[in-house]
């Protein structure tokens, strides 16, 4: 399918980009990956595409006074991966962004564009009108849907696609947001929105608006954290199933966690039961067992990703009893 | 290519007096047009390209600056192959999946089907062309010819350079390390284990060179 046209506008500040950014239909293009699949086949109209990426002051990757944080949204995946502020005081964020798609595809997708992406039901990237494109079915419920959400789902059962985002949210990081009425930083956990709140949306952003970066507090001493990947192939692929973990230990029990999941539902998962079981406990199998069958307590699986809920418990269990050997 | 020059220099003087081709939109202030992309654009200024419009692009690819009048909505690959004639890189997937179109941007390896050509000015851009030293294949080329790394060849250029990428930032990678930094490309005949082999003794001759 070939390019439909728009009008390119490529401004220089943020300032001149926000005016561009409500006009009818215009779309951001930061690294263009996603932007340029979704309108040459069709998922996506744009009257105007608005480039972001001569935004200086959306670059940069730094360390703040107060010890946080802070990257710019045009970030690459491959500066995640490779920044030493990033490997060394938020691995589970660079060893995210290792996981994410082709060395090419990491060189040019930006952070904010990870976290703004579309989302991969095969229905809603393929030619059919789904409840996510203002239709009036989910062509997933009846059709093929192994690859589809266990939690959140209601009249639309995507998985929030990012590997980035549950390692955010497990750092408890912010996201500041750019818009006519000036800048807000909200926490990364309520960027995104269920179906149930939003059908046709992904995130919180409006027209006009922009993610310009994110923040991740400052790292805390005696903080452990990792991020891994279940996908169906060895070489690039979404996943199938995704664990963040943060945890702090404070006299051999679990002072503080967070543990996040990708692929179970239409935003980055949290799992607070599974947090609750294991905080004020020491990390010993039947705790474990016990957080990993709190984590899956409430899924609603389809027909075909009943698998998910036995991937998602050994993949909690196996990451958490690493924590516990160490 | 003449008949290309001719109908842009036609093109292009019409465009000045109709309608311009880069706006400069200052801050507040009423579009503008200019006629010599040559010029530095004003600090604070977006340019803008209206839909259909043919406007000026300035690409460095393979060391060389290349003026054309193109589309917003063209790709970099579009404009490789149907501008300059480069057919090393391919189209295939057309979604950032198969490789094929893998060109390096800044040194970097990148999908040329998902760059728009406009995104690509100011930087360098190489294709498996311009790894050529005179008529001598580069050490990366030369490796996947000497591994017998290929079967029908339509994946190779992006093969290389993806190869060629990875080499530049990791001289000695591991093996792992060459299957990951080569899992942005696939190969239909299979030739992977031939693939991973020729990228390995590149990055021997390289470092021996």
């Amino acid at each position: 399918m070939s390019m439909p046209n728009f009008t390119y506008v490529r401004p220089k500040s943020l300032k001149e980009t926000l005016p561009h950014l409500s006009a009818g239909n215009a779309r951001i293009h930061a690294g263009g990956t996603d932007l340029l699949g979704c309108l040459r086949e069709g998922v996506l109209a744009a009257e105007k595409v608005v480039s972001i990426s001569r935004l200086d002051e959306l670059k940069g990757i730094e360390r703040l006074k107060d010890g946080s944080c802070r990257i710019g949204a045009l970030a690459t995946i491959t500066e995640l991966t490779n920044h030493a502020l990033i490997r060394e005081s938020y691995p589970a964020l660079a060893q995210a962004a290792l996981e994410v798609a082709s060395p090419q595809l990491r060189n040019q997708g930006t952070l904010g564009g990870n976290l703004c992406q579309k989302p991969r039901c095969w229905y809603y990237r393929g030619e059919f009108h789904c409840t996510r494109k203002g239709g009036t079915r989910c062509f997933a419920m009846a059709g093929e849907n192994q690859y589809h959400c266990v939690f959140g789902g209601m009249g639309c059962y995507i998985v929030h696609p990012s590997d980035i985002a549950p390692a955010l949210v497990a750092y408890g990081a912010s996201v500041e947001i750019a818009g006519a009425g000036g800048t807000k930083k909200i926490p990364v956990d309520k960027l995104f929105v269920l179906p149930s709140q939003a059908i046709t949306k992904e995130t919180i952003l409006e027209p006009g608006e922009v993610l310009t970066a994110v923040l991740l507090p400052p790292a805390e001493q005696g903080v452990r954290s990792s991020y891994r990947k279940v996908r169906a192939r060895g070489s690039w692929d979404f996943a199938l199933a995704g664990l963040a973990l943060a945890l702090r230990f404070r006299e051999g029990k679990v002072a503080y966690a967070r543990i996040v999941l990708s692929g179970a539902a239409p935003v980055p998962w949290r799992c607070l039961d599974s947090e609750k079981a294991i905080t004020g406990q020491t990390l010993d199998d039947e705790i474990i067992a016990r957080a990993a069958a709190a984590a899956m307590k409430d899924a609603r699986p389809m027909r075909q990703n009943e698998y998910k809920i036995e991937l998602f418990k050994g993949l909690i269990a196996e990451d958490l009893a690493a924590y516990k050997k160490s | 290519m003449e008949k290309d020059r001719k109908d842009n220099n036609g093109q292009g003087k019409k465009g000045i007096s109709r309608r311009g081709f880069i706006q400069l939109v200052g801050a507040g202030a009423l579009a503008t047009t200019v006629g010599d992309v040559g010029k530095p654009l004003p600090a604070a200024a977006a340019q803008v390209a209206e839909k259909g419009e043919m406007v000026r692009v300035s690409l460095q690819v393979n060391g060389r600056r290349h003026r054309f009048k193109i589309e917003p909505r063209w790709s970099l690959l579009d404009v490789l192959r149907e501008k300059l004639g480069l057919t090393g890189p391919k189209q295939g997937c057309g979604r950032g999946e198969c490789g094929a179109c893998t060109v390096l941007i800044d040194g970097q390896p990148r999908y040329a089907c998902l760059t728009l050509a406009l995104e690509a000015e100011g930087k360098a851009v190489t294709t498996v062309e311009g790894l050529l030293k005179g008529d001598e294949l580069g050490p990366v080329q030369k490796a996947f010819w000497d591994n017998d790394a290929m079967q029908c060849g339509y994946c190779t250029p992006g093969q290389i350079m993806a190869a060629e990428g990875l080499l530049r930032v990791n001289p000695n990678p591991s093996i792992e390390e060459i299957r990951r930094g080569m899992s942005g490309n696939l190969c239909r005949c299979g030739s992977y284990a031939h693939i991973f082999k020729a990228v390995e003794q590149a990055a021997k001759r390289r470092r021996t060179v």
